[in-house]
């Protein structure tokens, strides 16, 4: 009798998946129409991606970027067959001949340099702060970098922003003598009195002085002609820079147990946050002067940085409390027992940690600061929202909305998107977890 | 290991104040404090001599002067002759008004929209992630702009409606126009009129007792289902059988709602095209829609964000060991998932109310009139009273703020972990 059982001596070969599980079919069937309710939903997104894109493609792409009116645009879409009244197109003549505007505002267009050079500086000035592997000699940069975009902006007499900076030399020399020779107390005490002598009772002598004597300037730019992105950047960046080391002394003080520091911080936060920020804007346009030594004007974009650093920082106070408390009792009980006094165990031991915790926290207020900075419209600053309404002015323009508003729309979420790409790509290279 | 000495009893040394721990922090707050009383002696003085100077007394008398200006969108009866207190009164019902729509809006929007982020299909779920993104880096107030525009600009003119190139929608119920939103408005025939409070002055108040007796019938209702439900819990732990109780908790709260309505008269009262506009029904002008469906979008796109983050920071074994106790899906989401994750979702949710409310000043932008625009706008600037009315205005958003924060203050206790 012949044995008729089989047994298989070799491995049969893999085969490929079913063609309806794998590959691009199976990735669909997967992801989009893995069963009814799905695939319905599918369905109904698809129609109205569809609908969208339908309605907005058109738009978008049409011929009409070199036109110099509106009226212009509307021949050339009535030439080629398309609706020419309504939203046949979109009339992209306007931001050809009106960028720059958007840009820089008023700005002398020949003196566009000053901006853009400042601007690009402050790429330099930053770079050693965003990222790794940039010399950290470049910090120094970074501390002057305030005082040269101040002098490329608005222009005047160098004298003033260098002897502005000199007092911060003598509050750094007035600290470090200070605390040799006569402890911390002194030196801080030294640190603010010094220079709150220099900047208000010699500066001014003195200015005159170096300028009658060398009389080294630049053409000086009236605020008023100050606008467009330039005034948010600028609005946004000194907001940004300043209101990151007060926040961060607000939130100490808020955290710390001397019940009268405390009560302070506590008031000034609660308030700031408690109120809109156009109120705040509203106190900039038409109170701080009253709050102010009679006499004493200063420019209204000025007093809105001030009103924009204050309400950020009562902000990115409450975002560091917030790494502050999420730091374990024992990073501070650590701190004390090895000896460190109160300064040195927040920066070396308690910041470090509490900052990095905070990072999406601090970036997300960045970015809200930079979108807020579109309200200072509403008190008459040119920023891109008001000077779209000033082009509508334009007879050759007038009756143009969307092309605007989609520029300016496009550029600020440019900005706000890489803010938060960057602070991503921060959490993780800072991210000490296993 | 040397020992301490005690601190020395000589008498106490003025450099103690600097150098010794026990009273510096004390020396600290003195000097900060000082230094606090002297700036806001320094700003107080200032103001007192630029107001000298400028003649203009702190004084609260405008409030009592009449207006003279007119509010298109207002709750409560008001004209031009009335005062300037009323007219602030007014605004700050329309920010209330506007901020109560945008919190309900935004919640379910958001809520969906976080909801759909997690979706496993990816088109749904990309899509989603492209409307957050979209909404939250673009300015509030370009969007509230935008939105506007659209109302304005692509929205059909009463006049459309009379040639008939546009038409009402639901059944000739409401009337989209460039100049706002008709819908029908709900009237009594048998209504139990107004509780007039504060009398003829500037504080006068209606509200309408109707509204008041259904409030009444409705929260019974919900309470006596409330107590359908303890009962049903009762039972099931007595003898683990859970009695069927939807039908009965439902009808408690419909039925009674349904039969007062009934007994008022509800009848609705439709918007219809009188000569150049629509009369009857309610009116909402396009500022309001605009700031609702603007404020509404951009908050729903935080909200979404903070719903994804509490759903997902709820761990999987959480439902996984709901699952393997026998719990159904749906009791396994109300009993298990949703208590977690509310938890985590709520306080960033009331700081998003918070937001749309301080977001609602933003009406001055499309002269909505609000509390901005009333008393910190025209009144402002028909008094000259920047001083007066900026502080109040501040004063009253403060107290908003301060109400809705101290709701979430109330919440987090209430639902913070006890530790053992």
């Amino acid at each position: 009798m012949v044995d008729q059982s089989f047994v298989r001596t070799e491995i049969v070969p893999e085969k490929p998946a079913p063609l309806s599980q794998a590959g691009i079919i199976g990735w669909f069937r997967k992801n989009m129409f893995s069963d009814i309710p799905n695939t319905i939903l599918t369905g109904v997104v698809l129609y109205i991606i569809f609908m969208v894109l339908g309605n907005i493609l058109p738009w978008v792409f049409s011929p009409t970027w070199n036109s110099v009116s509106l009226t212009e645009c509307r021949s050339i879409l009535a030439e080629i067959g398309r609706d020419g009244h309504g939203n046949g197109g979109a009339c992209w003549g306007v931001i050809r001949e009106r960028w720059l505007q958007l840009m820089f505002g008023f700005y002398p267009s020949e003196l566009y340099w000053r901006p853009v050079l400042s601007f690009l500086l402050l790429g330099v000035a930053l770079a050693p702060v965003l990222f790794d592997g940039v010399s950290r000699k470049i910090l120094f940069f970074t501390a002057v970098y305030p005082f040269v975009c101040f002098w490329l902006i608005w222009g005047g007499s160098v004298w003033f922003p260098i002897s502005v900076f000199i007092g911060f030399i003598i509050s750094y020399f007035g600290f470090v003598i200070g605390n040799k020779s006569a402890g911390s107390l002194i030196g801080v005490l030294a640190a603010i009195a010094l220079p709150i002598i220099w900047w208000f009772i010699l500066l001014s002598p003195i200015n005159s002085v170096l300028n009658s004597i060398l009389p080294l300037g630049s053409e000086a730019i009236e605020s008023d002609r100050l606008g467009g992105f330039m005034l948010a950047i600028l609005i946004g960046v000194t907001g940004i820079a300043l209101s990151l080391p007060i926040g961060i002394l607000l939130a100490l003080g808020r955290q710390s147990d001397l019940p009268i520091l405390k009560g302070v911080c506590v008031c000034f936060i609660e308030f700031i946050r408690g109120v809109p920020l156009i109120t705040l804007l509203f106190v900039a346009s038409t109170l701080l002067n009253v709050f102010l030594p009679p006499g004493s004007n200063f420019d209204l974009i000025l007093r809105v940085m001030i009103m924009v650093t204050l309400f950020a920082s009562a902000y990115m106070a409450e975002v560091i409390r917030g790494g502050l408390a999420a730091l374990p009792k024992g990073q501070y009980e650590a701190a004390d027992s090895l000896g460190l006094d109160y300064w040195k165990a927040q920066r070396l031991i308690i910041l470090p940690q509490a900052l990095k915790i905070s990072i999406p926290g601090i970036v997300s207020t960045f970015i809200g600061l930079f979108k807020d900075t579109t309200l200072v419209s509403i008190i008459g600053l040119l920023d891109p929202l008001g000077l779209s309404t000033n082009i509508r002015a334009d007879m050759a323009w007038n009756g143009i909305l969307w092309e605007l508003y989609g520029f300016v729309a496009l550029i600020f979420f440019i900005f706000c998107f890489s803010m938060s790409r960057y602070s991503m790509y921060l959490e993780r290279k800072l991210a000490t977890g296993h | 290991m040397t020992a301490i000495p005690d601190p020395s009893k000589k008498g106490f040394k003025f450099s103690q104040l600097l150098y010794d721990t026990r009273y510096r922090s004390m020396t600290i707050q003195i000097i900060a404090l000082f230094g606090i009383l002297l700036f806001f002696g320094w700003l107080i003085n200032n103001t007192a001599s630029n107001l000298a100077t400028l003649g203009k007394p702190i004084q609260f008398k405008f409030l009592g002067e009449p207006a003279s200006y007119d509010i298109n969108q207002r709750l409560l009866d008001y004209t031009s002759r009335d005062t300037h207190l009323r007219a602030s009164l007014i605004g700050l019902l329309n920010t209330l008004i506007l901020a109560f729509m945008g919190c309900i809006t935004a919640t379910v929007l958001g809520v969906a929209i976080g909801v759909m982020r997690l979706s496993k299909n990816w088109l749904v779920a990309r899509v989603m992630t492209l409307y957050i993104e979209t909404f939250r880096n673009i300015p509030v107030l370009l969007w509230i702009i935008i939105v506007f525009s659209i109302m304005i600009e692509t929205m059909p003119t009463p006049s459309a409606f009379r040639s008939g190139e546009a038409s009402m929608m639901l059944y000739d119920s409401i009337a989209i126009t460039n100049r706002g939103v008709y819908v029908p408005e709900p009237l009594f025939s048998r209504s139990l009129g107004d509780w007039n409070l504060f009398g003829t002055s500037s504080l006068r108040f209606g509200i309408s007792l109707d509204l008041v007796v259904i409030l009444i019938i409705l929260f019974g209702g919900i309470f006596a289902s409330r107590k359908v439900k303890k009962n049903a819990d009762k039972i099931q732990n007595e003898t683990g059988m859970r009695p069927t109780t939807w039908w009965k908790r439902l009808s408690l709260i419909i039925f009674p709602v349904a039969i007062i309505l009934w007994i008022l008269g509800l009848y609705l009262g439709y918007p219809e095209l009188k000569g150049f506009n629509f009369k009857g029904g309610t009116y909402m002008r396009n500022s309001l829609i605009a700031l609702w469906v603007a404020l509404s979008l951009y908050t729903a796109a935080f909200i979404a964000e903070n719903v994804r983050a509490g759903i997902q920071a709820v761990s999987k074994g959480q439902s996984e060991a709901a699952h393997a106790l026998g719990i159904s899906s749906s009791r396994t989401m109300s009993l298990v998932i949703l208590p977690q994750a509310l938890r985590i979702i709520i306080p960033p949710l009331i700081s998003q109310y918070l937001n749309l409310t301080k977001n609602s000043s933003l009406a001055i932008a499309v002269g909505y009139m609000d509390l901005t625009g009333t008393l910190m706008g025209i009144t402002l600037n028909q008094t000259g009273r920047e001083l007066e009315t900026v502080l109040m205005g501040m004063a009253v958003y403060l107290a908003i703020s301060l109400a809705i924060s101290s709701v979430m203050n109330w919440y987090n206790n209430s639902v913070k972990l006890v530790e053992r």
